[in-house]
């Protein structure tokens, strides 16, 4: 069977398990696939920002809560679900965009750095500003949407809106990478300085890796709230940012399929492992470990790395039988 | 005016426990490109290894030294040889997550394994309170001060003065030419990683007394070494007890004078200010940037 085959069966196997495994799941089975959807649209964003263009960013869970707090504050005042997900793309691209000013300025681990700082504040703010957010008591009482006549108030129907969401990100993320905007974002990771002198405006690319990434967090975030139906702080600490830089890397940055895997070693290992009890965070961080001292490129790293040498393997067979067959000539 | 004397005392006694902290954090980032997320763990779990030992029924003395020798064993020499070297050639980053993936391990396996509560744990410092021309001051906060400062000093004089200290400072100022002199570079980052080690548990000890052991004790201290590392500047000692001593105190004032619910953000805003208009940092000397 040729590669193509096998990858083309593979994908199949997986599209049809997303779609038709869920209907033998229970409520908390969907939930977790759900989760699993939209942290890989954050993951994907995040993909964008670290893994395409290179900048690292410490504070992806916090555009996910502005995302989750946009949608629910508006929805609780009555606006339906469109208007306020389309707000929470727009506020989480524009401050995507000003949190991209000091990317401009440090780089790597400073960078790092003022992100986290930024992911700190903003729970806080969460927190603190009880007349807006409700503070630790969370904002609750808003509906799941409907579209087109069709409601998505079962955890089942919602979990097909989260894939489809889903699918919506992977294409426009395809085409993103795809586009002349997608080669300069790469150019940017590999050599600022020669991008800059092949006339790609690093300025402008970097601010809109950041835009872009942060409101694929705020995207993901507006579909947080309808699932869980429940806002408050707690879930977007600074963990969260964290989790999903290691869901990015684990899977493998750079990679377009990177998020997918890493998000769903993200959310589902650590419930795979809930038979150990107190002990499935110690297994999962273990875990991750030791995957990471194994593939330190991530997953998708290591499966390209076992193509290229048997690429380099099977040419280098070829070319040896080639020289032999010159031998007897 | 009392007040404000009590709090920039104590500012100053957390100050310098974040300054033992931080300078462990830039001396691991000079000597090994290692930023470590789990430095505020590694604060935390040196007292877990005296409780455990105290429990055992062996006197305190007895017991802060078994957590010192296990700190520098387990944090130092295992922390290295297992997580950092086969990671180091990979970069900066993921190694860094390797090292946020720790603090989850250990902060988990003490909540697992000793317990989710707080626990007290005791002081080898002098308690009470001194009556100082009619001011009341906290003799634990002076005494913790002043500890803290003479280890820096120390520290200070061991790598300015002695042979090896010198030698470390070779190797965190450029590893090729440091080896191309035959300094033992290999050892003198292992030397960095126990002087880390030693560091965290110092601080431990200074710091649990007054906050207590729990296992997310972590998570704030960690937080306050990267500030006061990168508000003094990241690749100098002096740096980092600048950075420290100055958080500690804002830390402080801002909880008593600003508001406690953002006494949080004071700080942040500290390291974003620095960040963005002094890079390098108060104290700190520019890093040349490679194209």
């Amino acid at each position: 069977m040729s590669r193509s085959v096998i990858l083309k069966t593979f994908g199949v196997l997986i599209v049809g398990a997303l779609i038709f495994l869920p209907l033998t799941l229970n409520r908390y089975g969907i939930y977790i696939m759900s989760l699993w959807a939209i942290m890989t649209i954050a993951a994907m964003g995040l993909n964008l920002t670290l893994g395409y263009a290179g900048q690292v960013s410490l504070a992806q869970g916090a555009f996910v809560g502005l995302g989750a707090y946009t949608v629910a504050i508006m929805m609780s005042a009555g606006f339906g679900f469109w208007l306020p997900l389309l707000i929470a793309i727009v506020i989480t691209f524009a401050v995507g965009w000003l949190l991209g000013y000091p990317a401009l300025r440090v780089q790597h681990h400073y960078l790092a750095f003022v992100t986290l700082a930024f992911s700190t504040l903003v729970f806080l703010v969460f927190r603190n500003e009880e007349w807006l957010t409700k503070g630790i008591y969370g904002i609750m009482g808003f509906k799941r949407p409907s579209a087109f006549g069709v409601s998505f108030q079962k955890p089942i129907e919602f979990y097909y809106f989260t894939l489809g969401a889903l699918v919506l990100a992977s294409a426009f993320m395809a085409w993103l990478v795809r586009s002349p905007w997608g080669r300069a974002f790469v150019a940017l990771r590999e050599n600022p300085v020669r991008a800059l002198s092949l006339g790609v405006d690093t300025r402008r690319y970097t601010l809109m890796a950041f835009a872009i990434g942060s409101a694929m967090g705020g995207f993901s975030g507006a579909l947080y709230a309808p699932l869980v139906e429940f806002v408050d702080p707690t879930p977007f600490t600074l963990a969260l940012s964290l989790n999903l830089l290691m869901m990015v890397i684990v899977g493998g940055s750079g990679f377009f399929f990177g998020p997918f895997l890493g998000a769903a070693i993200g959310v589902l290992l650590p419930e795979w492992l809930r038979f150990a009890h107190g002990w499935y965070l110690i297994i999962y961080a273990l875990f991750v470990m030791i995957l990471l001292i194994k593939t330190p490129t991530g997953i998708l790293g290591i499966i390209e790395n076992m193509i290229a040498a048997r690429k380099t393997r099977a040419a280098s067979a070829a070319r040896a039988a080639a020289s032999a067959g010159l031998d007897k000539v | 005016m009392m007040n404000f004397i009590n709090l920039i005392l104590s500012g100053l006694a957390t100050g310098a426990i974040y300054a033992l902290v931080a300078i462990g954090f830039t001396l691991l980032w000079q000597t090994s490109q290692t930023i470590n997320f789990a430095q505020g763990e590694f604060v935390m779990v040196p007292a877990f290894f005296v409780l455990a030992t105290l429990n055992l029924g062996m006197p305190l003395p007895i017991a802060l030294l078994v957590g010192l020798a296990l700190s520098m064993l387990v944090l130092g020499v295992l922390f290295k040889n297992l997580l950092v070297d086969p990671m180091l050639r990979h970069g900066v980053l993921p190694l860094a997550i390797c090292t946020m993936a720790l603090s989850i391990f250990l902060k988990e396996t003490v909540k697992e394994v000793y317990s989710a509560e707080a626990s007290p744990f005791p002081s080898f410092l002098p308690e009470g309170n001194l009556i100082f021309f009619g001011a009341n001051i906290s003799i634990q906060s002076v005494s913790i001060f002043v500890f803290a400062i003479c280890a820096v000093l120390a520290l200070q004089a061991f790598l300015a003065r002695t042979s090896t200290g010198r030698q470390m400072q070779a190797t965190a100022q450029n590893p090729y030419v440091a080896k191309l002199l035959g300094v033992p570079v290999e050892r003198m980052i292992m030397y960095t990683f126990l002087i880390n080690a030693a560091l965290v548990a110092l601080a431990s000890f200074l710091i649990s007394p007054v906050y207590l052991a729990k296992f997310s004790a972590g998570e704030t201290l960690g937080l306050a070494a990267f500030i006061a590392a990168i508000v003094g500047g990241f690749n100098q000692i002096r740096g980092a007890i600048v950075g420290g001593l100055l958080l500690g105190i804002v830390d402080n004032l801002a909880a008593a004078y600003i508001s406690t619910q953002y006494r949080g953000a004071v700080p942040l805003f500290l390291l974003i200010a620095v960040i963005l208009f002094r890079p390098q940092g108060l104290m700190g000397r520019a890093e040349e940037r490679t194209v």
